[in-house]
């Protein structure tokens, strides 16, 4: 009892009010609201930067998804596109892209002649240089497919000179034509006199889409049509080679394995590939599919054999951790009741599993979508101006990936390609957010609680 | 003391008359280099309760758990000695044990109802067994089921409706209909009421009175009272031994070690 009272005393004597803080009170109040604080700058920076990278891309990328065109009408003369004027397809085609280039040209000069459109100092052939240099191939493709155009007179929307594109989005203007040996002064007055005459219009940018890549002297014609088509190609490929290796990896792995130096090993190195860096995988894929498994170069199946081996380790990791977030108790139950050990896990623990799994496998896949590196190694970065053909003979042909098509863009020369990488990146960009946001549906749509 | 007398009363006069389903000689249970469970000896009677009682880490859900070898699934468990039931080694090389565990079913500490409809729960055992022909005579073996688990008055409405959205004492019963779905012989209760309130309790261990009629049931359990209001035949699990075995009524009213006495007056445990 003593002790008791002494020590009541002692407390009551320290005097302290909780009514004011005490020094250390005050330190320790102080440490929290900057550790607080802290935290808030980071999250701020993080969304600046997350916001300047968003800002400078749609900026410069925006402009890719509209493309600037020439309307004029034009006489497909029978006398020059078919001289023989029996509509063969094969006669036809002798009449190459340089002999409807000049009937653009032609047709455009005229068309200003009857408008009374001119500007000094602007040649015929100047006047002809506003046309892309891909409108002919273009135009001959459309005729060679309907030979009954031929003799008509269409009201054509013909593709306009990336110079000219780059006029309307402001990227080249008067001062920079006098340092550009592609286009002069006079010719993009004469583009603004078309402008105003609604001969030059800017619309949506399909071929953006559709195209394929196209070469240094003609950017406006040049596409993610290739890559869109490789990137899906490799998308799937690499789908049906990790989602049942990595499942069954997986399943094995948690359910089945025993516990001992060869599994741990292979843990260890499962998480280890998960870490190797890219560019490692893409020499391994050159040595072992292309120059010992003779498997094409530039093609999707190659690719996909690539960043398979990428994705594997992030999906069975994904996998593993799913399968290990079923509780014991669901196990217990199915064995207590007498479920060998494969129903146990395929009535019960794969079907818990399973939005872990579909958010793991689709958060893989996204990151494989953006992979480059191991690409370039492979010869994906290629330029490949044809369409691979259909699925399955189109996995072995030359294709490129959308983040190779933005690298190769971005180191060309000419700004108009700069335009179309970012325009590349906001659809690379949007093929991921769709696939992050299909992830977080998922995993809320299945998501159950015990 | 007097709560328990009557069940065990009633039991006293059967025990001579009933046979031994399951017997266990010489058992030793090792996981790793922790010896959990040292030379047990004991004979589960047919249509009898029999309760697991012991402090914790006594050995006696470990026990419990060779008698449907579901400590194979422990990888660094390994058991000797022999476990017979009617008079096979249910450690014997040609016995598997799925085709065990569907003659000695369980019930576990937590229920753990499949997240699937509470018809799908019951009629799973039934299902990867085989028992039934066509979809009628797995509705009557679930309703069989549920109506012996004292479930079926309270889910024949709602039988699509998932096992997970019932309440506590519900999934267990529903834990209860599951096992007792595929026809056991031996049922293995692992402190089956140990999450449930006072009322679910009771409302199993009243199921389990109704249960013995068709199949013996081993319970371990943490409460002593419990224990004497459900069993006929209790064993004292301590340390790994098995100290005392015997009718509950003895158990309880006269222990012949000194150990058992401790426990059962709270002295140890």
């Amino acid at each position: 009892m003593t002790d008791l009272s002494a020590q009541t005393g002692a407390f009551a004597g320290s005097g302290q009010s909780l009514l004011t803080p005490s020094a250390r009170m005050k330190r320790r109040n102080a440490a929290e609201a900057r550790f607080r604080l802290y935290g808030v700058v980071a999250i701020l920076i993080a969304l600046a930067t997350l916001a300047i990278m968003l800002f400078t891309i749609l900026r410069d990328g925006v402009s890719a998804f509209a493309q600037a065109r020439l309307t004029f009408p034009m006489e497909l003369s029978a006398e020059v596109l078919d001289p023989k004027g029996n509509r063969l397809r094969d006669e036809m085609s002798k009449v190459t892209t340089i002999g409807y280039a000049k009937v653009l040209s032609a047709a455009l000069v005229a068309e200003l002649d009857r408008r009374g459109i001119a500007e000094e100092g602007v040649s015929e052939k100047q006047i002809g240089e506003l046309i892309s240099k891909d409108a002919a191939g273009q135009l001959r493709a459309e005729v060679l497919a309907d030979p009954a155009m031929i003799g008509t007179t269409i009201n054509a929307e013909i593709l306009a000179a990336g110079r000219i594109d780059g006029y309307l989005k402001g990227r080249v203007t008067l001062d920079s034509a006098e340092l550009d040996s592609n286009i002069t002064p006079g010719q993009l007055r004469l583009a603004e006199q078309l402008r105003q005459a609604g001969m030059l219009t800017t619309g949506w940018n399909w071929g953006f889409f559709t195209n394929p890549d196209a070469s240094d002297q003609r950017p406006e014609a040049a596409g993610l049509g290739v890559a869109l088509l490789g990137s899906a190609y490799m998308m799937v490929l690499v789908l049906v080679m990790c989602v049942p290796v990595g499942v069954a990896a997986s399943i094995w792995l948690e359910e089945f394995a025993p516990k001992n130096r060869w599994t741990d090993a292979i843990e260890v190195n499962i998480s280890n590939l998960a870490a190797v860096p890219s560019i490692v995988f893409g020499i391994l894929g050159l040595a072992i599919f292309i120059n010992f498994a003779g498997l094409p170069q530039s093609s999707s199946l190659v690719g996909a054999l690539v960043i398979s081996l990428m994705t594997l380790p992030t999906i069975i990791i994904a996998t593993r951790a799913a399968i290990r977030a079923v509780p014991p108790s669901i196990r217990d139950a199915a064995l207590g009741i007498g479920a060998s050990k494969m129903q146990t896990v395929f009535h019960h623990v794969l079907p818990l599993a399973m939005p872990g799994i579909l958010t793991g496998t689709i958060l893989g896949l996204a990151s494989a979508l953006g992979e480059t590196a191991p690409l370039l190694l492979i010869g994906m970065v290629a330029f490949v101006d044809n369409y691979p053909a259909p699925p399955p003979e189109g996995f072995l042909d030359p294709a490129t990936a959308l983040p190779v098509q933005v690298y190769s863009w971005a180191s060309r020369a000419d700004p108009a390609f700069i335009e179309r990488s970012n325009g590349a990146i906001i659809v690379l960009l949007v093929f991921l957010v769709i696939m992050n946001v299909a992830a977080i549906l998922l995993r809320r749509r299945f998501e159950r609680r015990w | 003391m007097n709560a328990m007398q009557t069940p065990v009363a009633r039991h006293a006069l059967d025990a001579a008359v009933l046979k031994p389903r399951i017997a266990a000689t010489g058992v030793q249970v090792h996981y790793g280099t922790n010896h959990a469970l040292k030379d047990v000896n004991v004979d589960i009677l047919d249509r009898t309760t029999t309760a697991f009682i012991g402090p914790s880490g006594c050995g006696k859900s470990t026990f419990l758990r060779c008698l449907n070898r579901m400590n194979d699934t422990v990888a660094s468990a390994r058991v000797t000695g022999r476990i017979l039931l009617d008079g096979e080694d249910i450690y014997d090389k040609r016995v598997d044990p799925v085709q065990l565990r569907a003659k000695v079913g369980m019930v576990f500490q937590k229920p753990n109802p499949f997240p699937k409809s509470i018809y799908d729960n019951v009629a799973y055992g039934p299902r990867i067994h085989g028992l039934t022909r066509s979809r009628a005579e797995l509705d009557e073996v679930v309703e069989r089921s549920l109506t012996r688990a004292a479930l079926w008055n309270e889910v024949k409405d709602r039988l699509d409706a998932p096992g997970t959205g019932l309440s506590g004492g519900q999934q267990q019963r529903l834990c209860i209909a599951r096992a007792v779905a595929t026809s056991p012989e031996v049922l293995l209760m692992d402190e089956p009421c140990s999450a449930l309130d006072p009322i679910a309790t009771a409302q199993v261990e009243a199921l389990i009175d109704e249960l013995r009629e068709h199949v013996s049931i081993v319970i371990v359990t943490h409460s002593m009272q419990q224990a004497a209001r459900v069993s006929q035949r209790t064993a004292f699990f301590h340390l790994g031994n098995l100290v005392e075995y015997g009718e509950t009524t003895q158990i309880f009213t006269n222990p012949q070690d000194p150990r058992t006495e401790s426990y059962i007056t709270g002295r140890i445990g």
